[in-house]
């Protein structure tokens, strides 16, 4: 048999519905898959005991013939979801040992339909950050290395931890949330798949909150098919999010296979930036070439906003973050330093528990809001993000179905490589899943070959809002046509 | 748009975080390499566009103004640092 860790996710539930073998057994494969692996550091929190727990119980609904659509199916959650009784850190030393009390809509759900917790994964702090580097729990390691050489590559980031664990078969997929390419970046780099859904997709009720107009969760699994069935049980309409939408959940597995035949899908001739590398550029034509020959038109665009997508973002994402990160005080959760009085207070315990690049974007916002320049930078930024959504409902009202783009700039970088870089350098790898979220639009990044050294490389996709089977169906011809990412040999165990 | 090394402290100070005058240097360089970046953004004529307020249009939900929750003090103060009697303790505010 093969082993249980290496089986796609729909494998392993068709397996554990067929009773060939149980979820008591998948799980503890991962859980030693999970032990063996910690030289990646994808987990904060291994929780062993409530994996098998869950999957005891997940195997006495199996028996008696009941169990969800998940049931028995190991996953990992990105540390930025609440679970209840179990640890949850933001990646931050200034949730160190926070415990909540309650349960994540997102997370509850996986539960509701069977999955089984594994632990919680590894993260940028706040989600702040594209390599994983800025935890406060240290750096994942990404399962892949170029040939011939040892030494570490970033998984990207902020879904590092997700997106490392599931690319090292550590779990069958996992959680994760992008702000402005969190799941997307991670997965190109890792040769997995990430879908950022339409905003308001799923609830954000009980995920730690960012900038709360672009966050939005979603799934990184290995294949097209396991994102759409991890989706369809994270998503739906909850009364506790007021901007979670109430619409219909539809059957996104269904969409994997239904093939691109008649769909007219755009290539935006603005995401061709200066300096691209070549690699790039063939790796954009050769999908574009795929869902030709799988029967989609395939038309030139343009959003001629796409320029100012990543500075607008820059100002939007840090404003909403310095509003939504002033409630870590000291006062009722998480770390505190006395100080003299209360301001003092608040000012030791923020410098303390906060890590370098969360505090820079919390200064970057109060700057924005305060008196005198809210209008010339946040009103205008908000501006500018009414005419990067007219782009795309422009293009889209010429009829075409999908956007086809590079997922990043390039592929992963070393571990530290870009230490010395500006904060500004590290925010370009954001620049072609940014204008997503800045729109609120679905998209999906999907693995499509490598670079010169081996490395994986993702395409993206965008959709209409909600329409993410759009997107599940283009992924799965490019899936089919690329061949699945063959993943790294376990080096680290 | 810059700031200077004042600007730097009263930000800190508006987001209550502690700096020191060791710091203010780097911060003011990396905030105004960003501030630089943003730059581009006066080019756009944005006359009559209306900011964007919601992702997705959609209509304000409501729901009828009663409690649906409550009764659970002992989980709201488990994780605070200090707390007395389901109150959270804080230095003292009022003199």
């Amino acid at each position: 048999m093969t082993e249980l860790t290496s089986l796609t996710l729909a494998e392993a539930r068709d397996g554990l519905r067929g009773r060939r073998f149980s979820a008591l057994e998948i799980t503890d494969a991962h859980i030693a898959a999970i032990e063996k692996a910690r030289a990646l550091n994808a987990f904060i929190a291994e929780t062993p005991d409530v994996a098998r727990q869950m999957a005891k119980a997940s195997d006495e609904r199996l028996a008696a013939g009941q169990g969800g659509p998940l049931e028995g199916v190991p996953l990992g959650i990105k540390d930025l979801f609440c679970t209840k009784g179990t640890q949850t850190t933001a990646g931050s030393r200034i949730l160190k040992g926070f415990v909540p009390h309650y349960e994540s809509t997102v997370t509850s759900q996986l539960w509701r339909d069977g999955a089984v917790m594994l632990g919680k994964l590894n993260l940028d702090e706040f989600a702040m950050g594209s390599s994983n580097e800025t935890s406060a729990y240290g750096p994942v390691k990404s399962p892949w290395r170029r040939p011939g050489s040892n030494a570490d590559l970033v998984p990207g980031g902020s879904s590092g931890g997700s997106a490392a664990a599931v690319a090292a078969r550590l779990c069958l997929g996992a959680t994760a949330t992008d702000t402005g390419g969190s799941i997307r970046q991670p997965a190109a780099f890792t040769g997995t798949v990430g879908i950022k859904p339409t905003y308001g997709r799923c609830s954000r009720w009980g995920v730690v909150a960012f900038a709360s107009s672009l966050d939005q969760a979603g799934p990184i699994a290995r294949t097209v098919q396991d994102a759409a069935i991890m989706l369809r049980s994270m998503a739906g309409h909850d009364p506790k999010d007021t901007t979670s939408a109430d619409i219909a959940v539809p059957d996104f597995e269904a969409a994997v296979s239904r093939g691109v035949k008649g769909l007219k899908i755009g290539i935006p001739k603005e995401y061709r930036v200066e300096g691209m590398p070549a690699e790039i550029e063939r790796l954009w034509a050769e999908g574009a070439a795929w869902l030709r020959d799988a029967g989609a038109e395939i038309v030139e665009v343009s959003l001629p906003n796409t320029h100012y997508a990543l500075p607008a973002y820059y100002i939007v994402a840090p404003a909403e973050a310095s509003s939504n990160l002033a409630r870590y005080d000291g006062v009722r959760y998480g770390l505190r330093v006395p100080g003299k009085d209360i301001v003092e207070m608040y000012e030791k315990t923020r410098a303390e528990g906060f890590g370098k690049e969360v505090k820079r974007r919390i200064m970057i916002g109060t700057y924005v809001l305060s008196a005198g320049y809210y209008d010339a930078y946040y009103v205008r930024a908000q501006k500018i993000r009414t005419l990067i959504r007219r782009d795309f409902e422009a293009v889209y009202a010429q009829g075409v179905d999908a956007i086809l783009t590079p997922a990043t700039p390039s592929a992963a970088f070393g571990l530290a490589e870009m230490a010395t870089a500006s904060p500004v350098e590290m925010y370009l790898n954001d620049v072609f899943t940014v204008t997503v979220n800045m729109a609120g639009l679905p998209g999906i990044s999907v693995p499509a070959g490598t670079d010169a050294s081996g490395l994986p490389l993702g395409l993206q996709l965008i959709g209409r809002p909600f329409d993410e089977e759009t997107l599940f169906a283009a992924a799965g011809a490019i899936e089919k046509a690329a061949g699945r990412a063959e993943l790294p040999a376990a080096w680290w165990a | 748009m810059s700031v200077d090394e004042k600007t730097v402290k009263r930000i800190a100070h508006l987001a209550r975080i502690a700096v020191t005058d060791a710091e203010v240097p780097h911060l003011q360089s990396e905030i105004n390499a960003i501030l630089a970046f943003v730059e581009t953004l006066e080019k756009v004529d944005v006359e009559g566009i209306e900011p964007m307020t919601s992702v997705v249009p959609m209509a304000m939900k409501k729901r009828q103004d009663g409690v649906t929750d409550g009764g659970i003090a002992d989980a709201i103060v488990a994780n605070a640092p200090l707390s007395e009697d389901h109150y959270f303790m804080v230095p003292k505010v009022v003199e």
